[in-house]
């Protein structure tokens, strides 16, 4: 992309947004995934600066790299999930963030930067906006009648073929997120769930492929209403997406009752972070956004809004007390030593898991 | 015939700029753009923007350039069956859905045709009437039917048909994809045969009739080869499209419904691998193309 006639238009497309920047009305592009903030904090956010927020969202991860690998994606600041992150620094999609604009970055949680290093060497091109688990999430009085009176504490209650059959009356969803289910059956099979080894994918890929016959849907967003409906009955899928379903239920008062559980075998634990493209055009309305969210008594709205826990320690004074105690959300001590992340598929382990996954999804 | 290649030539300027027009069109929208897929399907991926390479840098370094592109893509297309089914399930689901558009859609485009002409007007008005709204949103109204909790097995326990403790399993099937197709679709169908058959010459009939012939050999004998223009227009129109789909097949489809469409979305999103997705949508143009313009030159010929 370095050809004089695109140099060209870069020159002309800055010289225009300057002059449009210089106008009364300043923007930020933000791209971030599906019902995963409190619409009221944009509004606020519109008030106080004047900064129009064009807000747009996702639901795969996978869309959001595509648009930034393409480039001139227009937008200014994106959510991507840890792997996806560092992939994509690799490929020089972010710009550094300059920390002097960001002064709200003392209130964040050293645990979590600590752990978000491990994607983006030293915090320098991403803060934490939300993290937490992929575990079970199930409609109580569903699994019941076909499972009986059992505790639902274990993969095996999805993992095993026996228990799968059973669940395929009341309808079984799989999360379609590849990089995070492979990571929890080979923490299941008791194995390195980081592992990139050929034969480990493919172990991994049979959990799944015994399973599939049972499955009725394999999908990431969908699985939210169809699980506050009733049309189906257990899922894998993000703590914060079953806990909105549980919402949505209740607010719909259809007798639904739905639980997520972190299963006693451990979990992967992920971050959806904030980042800026290296072809944003509103780089310092980008900063603004990212340290208006850094605010501890906003991000603790968006917090009880999504029900999904967040990385900015100095808000959790003013999180709702059902969703700081609530386990699902923000993990005792002793359930966060047993969460792992993994760190990014590439080339051939990419080529591996997605033919692997290809071929699970088409129950081939 | 007065107009001879010869006089075309000399012609003036206005009128080459008529014949032009179309092939500038041809040659910005579709040659431009396919010359680039092909192009991006002969080199490798790569983590970077854009995520292959090598990438084209200008004309002084033509020659690496050249010499980093290989058919690699193409090979790995034949060494996973993967493709070679999806390529089938699509042609199988495509070539259905055109039968099942044909025996749905004659009859009514017939009976359009044979309405009394005052009414026409309103029938053809609410053949096209779908269309004001949305495609997508058509689709999404398919999913509050088709799914377990929805409309059709509320109706089902309604009328008594179906037990209370029993859901339809329409939803996420091969089926609803046919359902939606089927639908989405009809006009397409509809509207060829339809403006084939008024121009249909009743008297035809009328001689047939008088000739001792039973109506339904009539139709075979008669109707019918004079309206198979309009088959064959509305079955190309259908076919061709339904055979790339990929909204239809991702809203009401299982995970088990092949299509290449979504072959495609997943190994340009999922796999960021677009030197392969690239490969897969000159293979399925070409697997389209070729007996499109194979059945072309045979129309010519009979006429």
């Amino acid at each position: 992309m370095k050809t004089p006639m695109l140099q060209m238009f870069t020159v002309a497309a800055l010289a225009l947004a300057a002059t449009t920047a210089s106008a009364k009305d300043r923007e930020v592009h933000v791209y971030n995934w599906s019902d995963y903030i409190d619409p009221t904090i944009l509004e606020d956010f519109t008030k106080e600066t004047g900064i129009k927020v064009v807000y747009d969202v996702f639901d795969d991860n996978s869309l959001l790299e595509t648009k930034l690998l393409a480039g001139g994606s227009g937008y200014d600041v994106v959510v991507p999930t840890g792997p996806f992150l560092q992939r994509q620094i690799k490929a020089g999609v972010y710009a550094k963030l300059d920390k002097s604009k960001l002064t709200n970055i003392s209130n964040m949680w050293p645990d979590v930067m600590d752990r978000l290093a491990k994607y983006d060497k030293g915090n320098e091109h991403a803060v934490n906006y939300m993290w937490g688990t992929t575990g079970i999430g199930y409609n109580v009085a569903k699994i019941k009648a076909v499972l009986g009176d059992v505790p639902i504490d274990s993969w095996d209650v999805i993992f095993k073929p026996e228990n799968a059959a059973k669940l395929k009356a009341c309808g079984l969803n799989i999360l379609d997120a590849p990089d995070e289910t492979f990571a929890i059956a080979l923490n299941y099979l008791k194995k390195n769930p980081d592992s990139k080894d050929v034969a480990d994918i493919r172990a991994a890929g049979e959990v799944y492929s015994k399973i599939r016959p049972y499955a009725r849907s394999i999908n990431s967003a969908a699985y939210i209403n169809d699980l506050a409906n009733g049309d189906i009955c257990i899922t894998i899928g993000w703590s914060g997406d079953i806990l909105q379903a549980k919402k949505r239920a209740t607010e719909a008062k259809n007798g639904v009752e739905i639980k997520y559980v972190i299963p006693k075998e451990g979990t992967y634990m992920w971050f959806d972070n904030l980042a800026i493209p290296a072809d944003a055009k509103n780089v310092a309305e980008a900063h603004e956004f990212i340290n208006y969210l850094m605010r501890p008594e906003v991000i603790a709205k968006a917090s009880n809004f999504v029900q999904y826990a967040n990385g900015n320690l100095a808000s959790q004074k003013f999180v709702d007390k059902d969703v700081l105690d609530n386990p699902s959300v923000y993990p005792t001590k002793e359930v966060m030593g047993r969460l792992f992340t993994i760190s990014p598929y590439e080339g051939k382990s990419q080529k591996e898991v997605t033919s692997v996954w290809t071929k699970f999804k088409n129950g081939r | 015939m007065a107009e001879t290649p010869t006089s075309f030539a000399k012609a003036s300027p206005s009128r080459w700029l008529i014949v032009t027009i179309p092939y500038l069109w041809l040659v910005l929208f579709f040659a431009a753009p396919f010359f680039i897929i092909f192009k991006i399907s002969l080199s490798d991926t790569a983590i970077a923007m854009p995520p292959y390479e090598p990438v084209f840098e200008g004309f002084a370094s033509l020659g690496d350039f050249l010499s980093k592109l290989d058919f690699e893509n193409y090979q790995s297309l034949w060494g996973d069956s993967l493709y070679l089914s999806a390529y089938l399930s699509s042609l199988r689901i495509a070539a259905i859905s055109t039968l099942l558009l044909l025996m749905i859609g004659y009859p009514m485009a017939l009976a359009m045709a044979r309405a009394p002409s005052t009414i026409r007007p309103t029938l053809m008005m609410m053949v096209i009437l779908p269309f004001w709204t949305s495609f997508l949103i058509r689709v999404y109204a398919w999913i509050g039917i088709l799914k377990p909790e929805g409309l059709l097995t509320a109706a089902l326990h309604a009328v008594g048909l179906m037990a209370p403790d029993q859901q339809v399993e329409i939803y996420r099937t091969d089926y609803a994809v046919f359902i939606g197709i089927v639908y989405s679709y009809l006009p397409f169908m509809v509207l060829p045969l339809y403006s084939a058959l008024e121009k249909l010459d009743g008297t035809l009939l009328e001689a047939a009739s008088d000739l001792g012939c039973p109506p339904w050999k009539a139709f075979w004998k008669i109707t019918f080869p004079l309206s198979l223009p309009g088959v064959i227009a509305g079955s190309m129109i259908c076919f061709i499209p339904i055979t790339g789909e990929f909204v239809i097949p991702d809203l009401l489809g299982g995970p088990e419904t092949l299509m290449i469409g979504r072959t495609l979305w997943v190994e340009f999103f999922g796999n960021r691998d677009w030197p392969l997705a690239s490969a897969v949508a000159v293979v399925l143009l070409l697997a389209l193309v070729v007996p499109i313009v194979i059945f072309q030159n045979q129309q010519q010929k009979v006429r």
